[in-house]
Parts: structure tokens; C-alpha cells; sequence
């Protein structure tokens, strides 16, 4: 289990635990956390799954590969601090990371 | 005015499929898809992209899983309505009025969903006045590109559509292409013609940046762009391009009284009818405990949605369960031959 904090656009943080293994982005959905589509299940085809990782923690995710950088071409909004939720799985070295979900993801 | 057995929403692979197995049955349909082309997702998302889980193919493509299902429903020659979306439907005694986009109107005791995560449409500028200036300096796509000539474009985006018409627009626009990184992405050599373009002075590139605002009164005057250190830059341009891709609305679905979790809609296993009699829905769209998203679902769904949609199209007839191998009228139905 891994602490993940979601902080919706508008300020609202849902802290949860997720299970290891599960992705950022299932985590959200299994726990109902608003801002995340999932339109296409995970698999790195629709970037609405996009979120900001805080600053702090953005350095200590596993490196993007290709296809999420070109997927996240088409994410609304997106930073240099932009990920796809379905392209992070959580490990025991997560514990504590903190994201915030775009105003929308489309 | 269409009269029809089924009205099937969705030309990817779970309602072609569906095709056969209502035609296999007797019952005839209609296909009404968003799009311009038939094949869903396959087609639009990844026509060259193999799969490797439908049943006895270990791989095919999109595009060539799209060409046998058409070619599985030729003996019912079904017709499709393409470009068109399914706007409005209603009850009238004991079928559906569906009316479409075009104003067609279709009469039909069942209606199938096959929508996918529902139709396909490109994906905006994430600022406000980028509304305001839709199809009057901003465009998301080209329907005439003489329209273009001489003008001062900025392009957004960096994939395929956004590098094509970058190479294609610069013959005769002044064009300024802006991504908001420095790589591009896009098949063959795209990326290096436009890099060899931008080298002869034919078009400019403006990376990493992303579009921060858009300036004008009834038409669009300048833009100005931002980098990821928050840093402006100001374009006078005459129109601007987008193309960030596809994405899926719901859409008027949404607005038929159907019960919807997330933008899906729950169905009975039994037969996938929705919450209203004669509504199926079935692939992507539909969802149930232990709902898997595969096509093979898709297939299995609509065999059954099928069956279901006989009982209202044939309310005097028995359905009698039969094998292709063996039944004297599928093989009518199918056009084969028989061998005495």
C-alpha cells in the first residue's frame, strides 16, 4: 500500500491508499476520486488520465517512455510536470506522492 | 423515413459484427456511424497497429480486421450512413423514431449502441476565446485548404495531421509551427522535412511553446504563445490551426433518458437491453460486473443483443436457436451455395 494524494483543481485532496501494483490512475477510479476520465482503460491511448506531480516528487517517478510523451501531446493543458495516471504504478516508494488532476481532461 | 429491424449505432467492429449475426437471424439493419469512415476505433486510433486476442487470428491490424468483418457482411448488404450522428430518438407505440444529423429518419423497434466511448471529435484549444473564434480563425481541421493561400497560419501540434498540413499549407501560407516540445512526433519523415523546410526559410518552428491567449475583435489579429518557464511571445497571425488528436463525447446518448455510469451504460447480461426496452448497448460502451473491454466481449455481446432484438422485431415468430453448419436458412441468408 502506497498514501497517494489526489488535489482536484479546485483545491479538494482525497488522500486513499492504494495497493501496490495498481497504476496513479487506478487509484482514482477505484476510489472514485473526481477529474480522472480513463476513457481508454490504460493503456496509453487517450490522455485523459492526465495529472501534474508535485514538484517534489515529479524527479522520483520511473522516466516516460516515447509513447506517453507523444500521448501527452494531446492532454489538456499539460506542464513539465505533466504525467499520464495510467503510466505510473505504484510501488512502496511512492508512498506519500502527491498529484493534482487538471480543470478537465478534454 | 428508413424502416428497419435494428438501428445500430457505430461502424467498429462490434457492430459489424452485429450485422451478421442480426442478418443470420433474418433481421435487417441500418448503420449510422460519426465518423467518415467504417471501422470505429480500429480505423481512427490504430488502423496499422497489430492485435493478437481475437479468437483464431493470432494477429491482425485494425485495417485488416475492419476488411473481413465487411467482407463476413456482404450477403446482407447492409446500408451505412456515414458522417451522420444519431441526434434524437422517441417512442412511437412500439418503435423508435431516430433522427439523425442530416434530418434522416429512421423507424425500428430496437436500437443497438455500438458507440465505442462515443464520437469522435477533435480536441480544442484549452483557452476560452478559442470558442469564440471556432471555424471564424480557428479550425481543427481542413476542408478546403485554397482557402489557406496567402494567409499567415499557425499551426499547433505535433503529430502527423499538424506536420502534413505544415509541409502542404507552406507551399503557398506563411506558416508558423508551434509544439509544445522540441521533439515531433509523427511516422517516416515528417519531422525531417519540416526541419529541412524550416532550414530554407519555408516555415518557421516556435518550441516548446503552447498558445497563452488570442487577440482580436471579430477576427482573429495576433496570438501569443507561452514556454513552460512562463515566457510570452506574441504572433500576429491570421488564423490558427489545432490539431491535438481525437477524442471521444458521449454526446446526445447522454441525453436519452438512458442510466449512465461514467459515461457508460449499464446493461442486463442476459440480453444487453439498457434501462428502455428495445435500447441495447453493447461494446465499449456497455458496462457490467465484470466487464472486459475487447472486442471478443464486443462479439459475444452482440450475439446475444442480437437474440434479444427478435422477440421485438418478429413479436408472432419463434426464435429457433441454429447452427450455420447445419441450418437450411442461414445458408439462404448467406448466400451459399448448396451442395447436394
Amino acid at each position: 500500500m502506497a498514501k497517494i494524494t489526489y488535489i482536484e483543481h479546485n483545491g479538494k485532496s482525497h488522500v486513499v491508499e492504494v495497493p501496490k501494483e495498481l497504476t496513479v490512475m487506478e487509484g482514482a477510479v477505484q476510489n472514485n476520486i473526481p477529474g480522472i476520465d480513463a476513457d481508454c482503460g490504460g493503456s496509453c491511448a487517450c490522455a485523459t488520465c492526465h495529472v501534474y506531480v508535485d514538484d517534489k516528487w515529479f524527479d522520483k517517478l520511473p522516466k516516460k517512455e516515447n509513447a506517453e510523451q507523444d500521448m501527452l501531446d494531446m492532454a489538456f493543458k499539460p506542464n513539465r510536470f505533466s504525467r499520464l495516471g495510467c503510466q505510473i504504478t505504484v510501488t512502496d516508494k511512492l508512498d506519500g506522492l502527491v498529484v493534482k488532476t487538471p480543470l478537465k481532461q478534454a | 423515413m428508413v424502416k428497419t429491424d435494428v438501428l445500430i449505432i457505430g461502424a467498429g467492429p462490434v457492430g459489424l459484427f452485429v450485422v451478421q449475426q442480426l442478418g443470420l437471424i433474418g433481421l435487417k439493419a441500418e448503420v449510422v456511424d460519426n465518423l467518415n469512415k467504417i471501422g470505429g476505433q480500429c480505423i481512427e486510433l490504430y488502423p496499422d497497429k497489430p492485435i493478437y486476442d481475437i479468437p483464431a487470428l493470432p494477429e491482425c491490424t485494425g485495417e485488416s480486421l475492419t476488411k473481413n468483418l465487411l467482407e463476413q457482411i456482404k450477403p446482407f448488404k447492409t446500408n451505412f450512413y456515414l458522417n451522420e450522428r444519431v441526434q434524437e430518438i422517441s417512442k412511437e407505440k412500439n418503435n423508435w423514431k431516430i433522427v439523425t444529423s442530416k434530418d434522416k429518419i429512421f423507424i425500428a423497434p430496437n436500437i443497438i449502441i455500438a458507440g465505442g466511448v462515443g464520437s469522435f471529435e477533435p480536441r480544442k484549444f484549452p483557452i476560452e476565446e478559442a470558442e469564440k473564434f471556432e471555424n471564424n480563425g480557428i479550425y481543427y481541421s481542413i476542408s478546403d485548404k485554397n482557402y489557406f493561400k496567402n494567409k499567415k497560419i499557425c499551426i499547433f501540434g505535433g503529430g502527423d495531421s499538424a506536420l502534413d498540413w505544415a509541409i502542404e499549407l507552406s507551399k503557398f501560407a506563411e506558416i508558423i509551427l508551434v509544439h509544445r516540445r522540441k521533439e515531433f512526433r509523427g511516422v517516416g519523415h515528417n519531422a525531417e522535412i519540416v526541419r529541412k523546410l524550416e532550414k530554407e526559410g519555408k516555415l518557421k518552428i516556435k518550441t516548446p511553446f503552447q498558445i497563452n491567449s488570442i487577440e482580436g475583435q471579430d477576427k482573429i489579429s495576433a496570438i501569443t504563445i507561452k514556454d513552460d518557464d512562463g515566457k510570452t511571445e506574441k504572433i500576429t497571425t491570421d488564423c490558427v490551426l489545432g490539431f491535438f488528436g481525437l477524442i471521444m463525447k458521449l454526446g446526445p446518448i447522454a441525453e436519452w433518458g438512458l442510466n449512465l455510469e461514467k459515461k457508460h451504460i449499464p446493461v442486463n447480461t442476459e440480453n444487453f437491453q439498457t434501462n428502455k426496452k428495445g435500447i441495447f448497448a453493447i461494446g465499449d460502451i456497455c458496462t457490467y460486473p465484470g466487464k472486459l473491454k475487447l472486442i471478443l466481449s464486443g462479439f459475444h455481446e452482440g450475439a446475444l443483443a442480437a437474440r434479444a432484438c427478435f422477440k421485438l422485431a418478429r413479436p408472432n415468430e419463434k426464435y429457433r436457436f441454429e447452427f450455420t453448419t447445419t441450418s437450411k436458412s442461414m445458408h439462404e441468408r448467406l448466400g451459399v451455395k448448396k451442395i447436394d
